[in-house]
């Protein structure tokens, strides 16, 4: 499946710049990945780190004065992100689907779920209104809503917040997108249902051949879905690769500690009042991103260097890490 | 000086959630009270840290406003140090000992006037409690106060939008420690931050406990920020606490259903390839619960029994199980 010479999402030197009375800030900063047919790649940073944006970018959805200041987004092997609005339109829904975190607000409340699925899929698919309510109805069943016949022409307040997020999943698969881009999509749940959404996510998206952009700050939750995970800090890949790799064997001091920050279930057993490793300091504001490494005043294994010098992605072990102790 | 610092005995909140009083009177709706917590019975021993967990509308957070005196129970009573905080009728003494309790909330966005420099924020409860003599007392006070949380004593002089999610949140555990309590209910103090910051709050309180002899108990949904710092654990559901365990002992040995159920449903870090068992079947409306257990629509080893009796929290060497199937030995 994960044939390199053909991405299906490729993303080069994507920068996303904020334009504001007090000068720009650069949100996201030169950050290149892409993603297989059928992987799963999990997107992990701290809130700030420039996860969503890159999402948000990447469908084109920035919130003006965001703005794509430069790089490149193909779409199997299209260009998209110089595309006119009419032509990106008729790629978002149809080719890319997105589920966000919230799904009372990616629902319209005055109509049923049903009108709303069917209203997708007769914009991108040639089928008749009636094909179309059989296919939401097909789709209502394949996300695991119970009794879809009757539930189609509910209204999204008549769901549970889990069912309301299957909703929002069978509409991203309306059209059969090859990428979906779920930005914290179980953020919003509880652990028992968060299961019950992840394993639907990884089941669609082995079976349609779906790549998939999980973008979350939960570390659990990239360990059960994604192939590979890319770590975000102020807004650029601090690492990059297979996601055991990454879980057990980080290589950039960020992973390390973020990892270390983690508590792990039954960790502490029996050893009373046991600390966590944690990282000192803050995520640096996007007015003051450090010169350099952007981690380097937080960094236990700083050297001169890293002050001044950016360091790229270079190989480390299995995994491609943006750090100078790897040179 | 007895062990159990905090009693809850049989304590019930329910809350009126009836149509307005002129709906009722024309269309006929009927009052309507939505049970949020049931017949709780706790006790909270000195210097531990015990933790409350269970998923969105079971009740911890009512327990938490309950103990701490924002809501009235409806039933039950709470004991502190030996003194019933819920009796009406002696409120002087109620007040001395609600003095040496305080809360820490969840958002700390949300938890901290913004009006106010932090400074007047950390040196209100001394006002309050007067436990300063002078506005030079006030500040000596204030500054080491800060000091403790990991702060600067001129941060004092700043906003409370000056600082991050993290930073607040020491500033609310500052504000909480300025009355000098024994004890600290904590609602959800993580939950709105990041995981290194989680880390260091979590340090911050551990490190806190042991030198002042605090004793938490501490609400949450994750339980591995749970498993990481609580000694005991109660599990609780649709308004009832089925299960008291030690804190390993519930994590290697969990005994009702609904216990073993949300640690399955727990993300796997260490990726040993452990199957995640999704449950089926959400939370049920509380206003409308159940017949019998609350939980027996989504338990595999519900029967009649379940359907029809709830089970009663029977206590066993200080672990307390509510389940028909547990005291039955059918699992």
């Amino acid at each position: 499946m994960t044939s390199p010479a053909a991405p299906l999402l490729e993303v080069k030197d994507l920068r996303v710049e904020f334009p504001t009375r007090r000068g720009l800030l650069v949100a996201v900063d030169g950050i290149s990945f892409s993603i297989a047919p059928g992987e799963v790649l999990g997107v992990v940073g701290e809130s700030g780190a420039g996860k969503s944006l890159t999402g948000m970018a990447v469908i084109r959805l920035l919130e003006p004065p965001g703005r794509i200041a430069g790089g490149e987004v193909r779409l199997d092997g299209q260009r998209i992100d110089d595309l006119p609005l009419d032509q990106l339109r008729r790629i978002r829904g149809r080719r890319i689907g997105a589920i966000f975190q919230d799904p009372l607000t990616s629902l319209n409340p005055l109509y049923t779920v049903g009108e709303q699925i069917t209203e997708t899929i007769l914009t991108h698919l040639e089928v008749t209104p009636a094909e179309a309510r059989e296919r939401a109805l097909g789709l209502l069943r394949e996300v695991g809503i119970p009794a879809p016949e009757s539930r189609i022409d509910h209204y999204s307040h008549q769901f549970s917040g889990g069912m309301r997020q299957r909703v929002v999943i069978a509409l991203a698969l309306c059209a059969e997108p090859r990428l979906i881009i779920a930005d914290e999509p179980t953020t919003a749940l509880d652990v028992s249902i968060q299961a019950q959404i992840i394993q639907l996510l990884k089941r669609l998206a082995r079976e349609h051949g779906t790549a998939v952009m999980l973008i979350t700050h939960d570390m659990g939750v990239i360990a059960e879905t994604a192939d590979r995970v890319a770590v975000m800090y102020a807004g650029r890949i601090a690492e990059i690769g297979p996601v055991r790799e990454v879980i057990h064997s980080p290589r950039h001091p960020y992973t390390v500690g973020l990892m270390g920050s983690i508590p792990k279930l039954g960790a502490g057993m029996g050893k009373k009042h046991m600390r966590l490793a944690q990282i000192e300091g803050a995520m640096p504001r996007l007015n003051a991103i450090p010169a350099g490494c952007a981690f380097n005043p937080r960094c236990p294994k700083r050297m001169d260097r890293c002050i001044n010098e950016r360091p790229v992605l270079v190989a480390a072990g299995t995994n491609q890490s943006a750090c100078w102790l790897y040179e | 000086m007895s062990d159990v610092l905090l009693r809850l005995e049989g304590v019930g909140r329910d809350f009126d959630v009836s149509y307005p009083w002129l709906n009722r009177v024309l269309e006929g709706q009927p009052r309507q009270l939505l049970r949020a917590v049931d017949s709780v019975t706790l006790e909270v021993r000195r210097g531990e840290t015990m933790a409350l967990v269970g998923e969105s509308g079971c009740g911890k957070s009512t327990v938490a406003r309950l103990i701490v005196g924002l809501y009235q129970p409806s039933r039950g009573r709470i004991d502190f140090d030996g003194v019933e905080v819920t009796n009406p009728s002696a409120r002087a003494q109620t007040l001395q000992v609600r003095r040496r309790m305080q809360m820490i909330f969840q958002d700390p966005y949300a938890s901290l006037n913004p009006r106010w420099r932090v400074r007047e924020v950390v040196a209100e409860p001394l006002r309050v409690l007067g436990l300063a003599s002078s506005e030079a007392d006030i500040d000596h006070r204030v500054g080491e106060l800060l000091g403790q949380v990991g702060l600067a004593a001129q941060d004092g002089e700043k906003y409370p939008h000056e600082f991050s999610g993290g930073q607040r949140q020491r500033i609310s555990i500052a504000r909480a420690l300025s009355g000098n309590p024994e004890f600290l209910v904590c609602d959800e103090p993580t939950s709105a931050l990041d995981v290194s910051v989680q880390a260091q709050i979590l340090n911050l309180m551990t490190d806190l406990q042991d030198k002042l002899g605090l004793t938490y108990l501490f609400i949450s949904h994750n339980l591995a920020v749970v498993s990481h710092i609580a000694d005991r654990i109660g599990v609780m559901y649709l308004g009832r606490l089925v299960e008291v365990a030690a804190a390993d002992e519930l994590f290697s040995r969990p005994r009702h259903p609904y216990t073993r159920m949300l640690l399955d449903a727990v993300p796997d870090l260490e990726m040993s390839g452990k199957q995640r068992t999704p449950v089926a079947g959400e939370v049920p409306n509380p206003l409308s619960p159940p017949s019998g257990c609350a939980f027996h629509p989504r338990c595999p080893h519900a029967n009649d029994r379940c359907r029809s009796e709830a089970p009663a929290a029977i206590a066993k060497d200080g672990n307390v199980v509510a389940c028909h199937a547990v005291q039955e030995g059918r699992i």
